[in-house]
């Protein structure tokens, strides 16, 4: 039956993928794909592109849904002692560190050593007076990985990425948490797509990426976009959650609902056409605002070349950024299968649908 | 070595001698182009400016390589020239008030300023609001400046024996360099494109055509980077004489790690020391040629430089040569990442 | 004679403290770890009972004469979290219990009640606040367990919760969450199963230490012992200095040695005490090391007021990070803190009671 996607969605968050070192995730999501797809292949910038051929004459319009694989997280700015300064890939939310399980990626020797790590406050009297109150500057924490200096001297350089330690749990009603949700809770949405679509007819060419530097900028997707260069694009990212402190925003109760953007990276006639398919197949789907743009792969896509059409979706996700994201499963599903049934009934000449009025 | 140095030495005094805002690049273009042309296959200079030489062309195992370092410097722009000949400015790319105090500048006219500032309340920072440039004109009728014209700082080069001082190291000490490597490549399986870019301060504007119109299969920025080795400065193992930076990022990139590995090999198989850069300011060329086109391998060789954006920024003599050899080496063997 | 006491961190050993250290037991809620003694403690069930306030109390008699009776205490509570308010969605609000720093809680994963229900502390995301925001600590009372959409199923307010870590390895060190003072009932628990002959040993597994030692007030008056002694954990506060200072306020530092205390908040230790196990780590060649006199306390601030006046000191295996999600400790420090205080123990007899001045 269908593709158990749980236990997928946890091996990917049990790995690390900082921006610019996707390695390891591409290494988790690359197996999958390759049994779903005819072909898969890594860009220039490390994102994986997965080909499924469509059932159209050729030339075949295409269709590229980007999720990206890539997880914020620390580097290494200095060794002092056994202790390592960092700074972070990514948006951290500093608040969040004290006390957080990391994994230091060192690299000064022959091999990469994966070494447990905890992120740590120095004591007041040890700080200038900025670190003596309230939530303390990044510049101000430390790793310790428990080594002693020479060990630590070996195994670390300048440089080395950290990553979140925390491991995948599931919570309870069909929620689970973990780093790096966002955004490979999409991945796996696009995962139970391209599961979806191999068991059913589609005449148009898919291309699932799992796009790397997103979270750094979107040039994972820019690179790829440019070179599939499909005639347009699902673009699917994590939105906010109703949640503890959730602010004065447009937020979207979890499990209740996926949603898909409206604002200057979607295009009109795609947002309405993915409408109509949910109201088809009663999948809910909220409209998330984003006059201004999204900050997701969305725009970097948008402006490849001479410019793609694109659609945005979101899943809810509480604690954005942080290593204890939340996500309910069935939303993951839900975005996944939405994406099966809108592409398996694009005609080919759907392209004449999207346009400016 | 000592013949090497006072060549390279020359070269950078030349450069860091002549004057080239962001913008205003064209004396400085001319006078490294004067100085690479017997060196190379083809130069020429593109649309924005930037000027490209070609040198090699390739073969078996060879790739295409952009090698960027810019050209252009930190410098100031009169805004108004008032009743008494005052001029006020605005600054092109990251200028603090704090060093113009004091000042003096050079117009690409040729016209001397000094800087001078307004009164300040109690407790006011200095800003840029403040200031203004005094070229002994004494009324705005006398002024040899006006709205529109270019300056950049003033200062000789200053060679203190390991460490070199002068404006403008940012990046004329990675000018230097790129020069320098360029003449020393004698065979190479690949096909160098060595752009001496514009516009990199007020946001690698140069490096983003030229990394279009090369592009380049691979890429490397070589460019100054801060240290941490000044009594209380920012926290940053970087410190000057302890060898050639390799970038692993700064806050305008993350270098590809397949360009920061082969970098460190090389300086390993030769034996150079070298220093693992995290910058958390700033940003290099690097950035613009990762994200040309469909993307490109990039990274960025560092020359570690003290008091950036200053008028006086200090590199260390030995630093840019083991540069010199670290870029060097890696154009001149076939490139596996 | 007996054969020289040389304990080793096997298997065996990881196994009990990983059980020990990943047990949810906050300060008045300590039954997980209570059965953990019991059952560790099998040998000495006829002499074992679990007092009024939920101490566990385990007597040891020697065989010798003029045996002296040494309480040694060390606590079997955590600090934590309580749920106090259900807010719908799996959402619950909670105070703290002891002395969590508020800093600590952000974005961990914890587990509640006694099944440990796994649970997050989630944020605003990053994306959402402002500069202000993030320059700001944020309050317990602004933040929330989820457990899950499902959650009030699950658990029920008044449930304790702590940080969800488990123990490892990383190296020479271990790190866990509760090794303050998991450590002191792991040693306690040795100390018994290799019980000196020449003294009674009175063990205390006390709880709501993290309270004000509270267990250890009844614990003693019950034992009534001659001297006492508290193994706790303290903090090892031996960081780099921001700007390269020597760091001259470090409590104690990692691969010292046991921490013998001089004076706390809660006790001047008694001289006599200190000098007994100064000498005896120099004897067998332990390393150790003075706690810093200063603030803080241990159950000896509670076992020397018990009654007529109890002499007594404290021993603590120095760790980093104490009241976080997890602590660090060298394994050195702690099989030399066990290995010390079997020795020091092991040559006790009453002639320690001979007042001297104090030098």
């Amino acid at each position: 039956m269908n593709f158990d996607i749980l236990p997928f969605l946890k091996s990917m968050l049990s790995v690390a993928g900082l921006s610019g070192y996707e390695a390891p995730i591409r290494d988790v999501i690359t197996p999958v794909w390759q049994e779903l797809s005819d072909k898969t292949w890594v860009s220039s910038h490390g994102s994986l592109h997965a080909m499924r051929y469509g059932e159209g004459a050729e030339p075949r319009p295409k269709v590229m849904i980007a999720a990206h694989m890539d997880a914020i997280g620390l580097m290494v700015t200095g060794i002092e002692k056994e202790f390592l300064r960092l700074t972070q890939v990514g948006g951290v939310d500093p608040r969040i560190l004290p006390g957080q399980m990391v994994i230091v990626h060192g690299t000064n020797s022959s091999e990469t050593v994966e070494l447990p790590g905890m992120v740590v406050m120095p004591p007041a009297h040890l700080l200038p007076k900025d670190g003596q109150k309230g939530p303390l500057p990044q510049k101000y924490l430390l790793v310790d990985v428990g080594l002693r200096e020479s060990e630590v001297e070996k195994l670390v350089r300048v440089g080395d990425v950290i990553s979140f330690a925390t491991e995948p749990r599931e919570l309870s009603g069909g929620t689970l948490s973990g780093h790096t949700l966002d955004n490979r809770a999409s991945v796996a949405a696009a995962t139970v797509a391209l599961d979806l679509l191999s068991r059913r007819k589609h005449l148009w060419d898919v291309i699932a990426v799992a796009s790397s530097q997103e979270e750094v900028g979107g040039y994972g997707a820019k690179g790829s976009a440019f070179d599939v260069m499909p005639d347009f694009a699902i673009v699917i990212d994590v939105t906010f959650a109703k949640g503890p402190g959730g602010g004065d925003t447009v937020l979207f109760d979890m499990g209740k609902t996926i949603t898909s953007t409206w604002g200057s990276c979607d295009h009109p006639a795609l947002y309405d056409a993915m409408q109509a398919t949910a109201d088809e197949y009663e999948i809910p789907l909220a409209r998330d605002f984003a006059p201004s743009g999204s900050g997701t792969d969305a725009y970097d896509v948008q402006i490849a070349q001479a410019g793609i059409p694109v659609v945005e979706l979101g899943i809810p996700l509480r604690y954005m950024h942080t290593p204890v994201e939340v996500v309910s499963i069935k939303d993951v599903k839900r975005a996944g299968r939405l994406m099966a049934e809108f592409i398996s009934n694009l005609p080919l000449d759907f392209m004449n649908t999207v346009r400016w009025e | 070595m000592a013949t090497k140095n006072h060549e390279l030495l020359n070269v950078l005094q030349m450069l860091v001698e002549t004057p080239g805002p962001s913008g205003s690049e064209h004396l400085i273009r001319s006078k490294i182009e004067a100085e690479i042309r017997d060196h190379v296959d083809e130069v020429y200079t593109d649309a924005l400016g930037n000027l490209i030489a070609k040198k090699g062309s390739k073969k078996e195992g060879g790739r295409r390589v952009m090698v960027s370092s810019h050209v252009d410097e930190i410098g100031l722009m009169v805004t108004h020239v008032d009743e008494n000949g005052f001029a006020r400015f605005i600054t092109i790319g990251g200028v603090s008030p704090l060093t113009c105090l004091g000042g003096r500048v050079l117009f690409m006219n040729g016209t001397q300023g000094v800087i001078g500032m307004e009164r300040l309340e109690a407790n006011e920072q200095p800003s840029l609001a403040k200031l203004f440039i005094d070229t002994g004109a004494t009324s705005k009728e006398d002024s040899k400046i006006g709205v529109g014209d270019v300056a950049g700082f003033e200062r000789p080069f200053m060679n203190m024996g390991k460490r070199l001082v002068a404006k403008s190291m940012d990046d004329r000490a990675a000018v230097a360099v790129a020069i320098q490597a360029l003449k020393a490549v004698e065979s190479t399986p690949n096909e160098i494109f060595f752009v001496f870019s514009v516009q990199e301060e007020v946001g690698l504007r140069g490096a983003i055509t030229a990394a279009y119109g090369v592009d380049p299969e691979v890429g490397i920025a070589v460019d100054v980077t801060r240290t941490g080795d000044t009594p209380k400065g920012v926290k940053m193992e970087v410190a000057l004489g302890k060898g050639p930076a390799i970038k692993v990022r700064d806050s305008s990139f993350i270098a590809d790690p397949r360009v920061v590995n082969w970098m460190v090999e090389e300086a390993k198989a030769q034996g150079l020391p070298y220093q693992m850069e995290v910058l958390e300011a700033g940003g290099t060329d690097g950035a613009a040629i990762q994200r040309t086109r469909a993307g490109v391998p990039a990274g960025c060789l560092s020359i570690p430089c003290r008091y950036i954006h200053s008028p006086s920024e200090m590199v260390d003599v030995d630093d840019l040569q083991q540069s010199v050899s670290l870029l060097t080496g890696l154009l001149s063997k076939s490139i596996e990442i | 004679m007996t054969e020289k006491f040389s304990p080793e961190f096997g298997q065996a050993e990881l196994d009990l403290l990983s059980r020990l250290s990943n047990a949810l037991a906050v300060s008045g809620d300590e039954q997980e770890v209570r059965e953990i003694v019991y059952e560790q403690l099998q040998d000495f069930k006829d002499s074992m009972h679990t007092d009024a306030m939920g101490n566990v109390l385990v007597r040891h008699e020697g065989s010798g004469p003029n045996r002296l009776k040494v309480m040694v205490a060390a606590h079997m509570d955590e600090v934590g979290m309580m749920l106090t308010k259900e807010d719908g969605d799996g959402l619950f609000e909670f105070v703290v219990v002891g002395g969590v720093d508020p800093r600590q809680l952000v974005g961990k994963p914890v587990m509640v009640g006694r099944d440990h229900i796994p649970g997050v502390i989630g944020t605003k995301a990053i994306h959402l606040t402002t500069k202000e925001e993030r320059e700001q600590a944020l309050k317990v009372n602004a933040l929330r367990i989820d457990v899950g959409l499902g959650g009030s199923k699950l658990v029920e307010i008044g449930d304790r919760a702590t940080f969800s870590t488990t123990l490892q390895v990383l190296g020479p060190s271990l790190r866990g969450k509760a090794l303050d003072d998991r450590l002191g009932v792991f040693n306690l628990i040795q100390l018994l199963k290799n019980a000196p002959e020449n003294i009674d040993l009175l063990a205390a597994f006390t709880v709501q230490e993290e309270l004000g030692l509270r267990g250890a007030i009844t614990a003693a008056y019950q034992l009534n012992p001659d001297i006492g002694i508290a193994m706790d954990s303290t903090p090892a506060n031996d960081l780099p200095h921001f700007d390269g200072e020597e760091n001259t306020t470090h409590n104690t530092k990692l691969d010292g040695g046991p921490a013998i205390y001089l004076m706390d908040g809660a006790t001047i230790g008694d001289r006599r005490l200190v000098k007994w196990l100064t000498e005896t780590a120099d004897a067998e060649g332990i390393p150790w090391q003075y706690r810093q006199p200063g603030r803080g306390g241990t159950d000896a601030g509670a076992i020397h007021k018990t009654r007529a006046g109890v002499p007594s000191v404290s021993v603590s295996v120095p760790q980093r990070y104490l009241h976080s999600p997890a602590g660090l400790v060298r394994i050195d420090d702690e099989l030399n803190t066990l290995k010390l205080m079997h020795a020091a123990l092991s040559r006790l007899d009453k002639s320690i009671l001979i007042p001297q001045e104090n030098k």
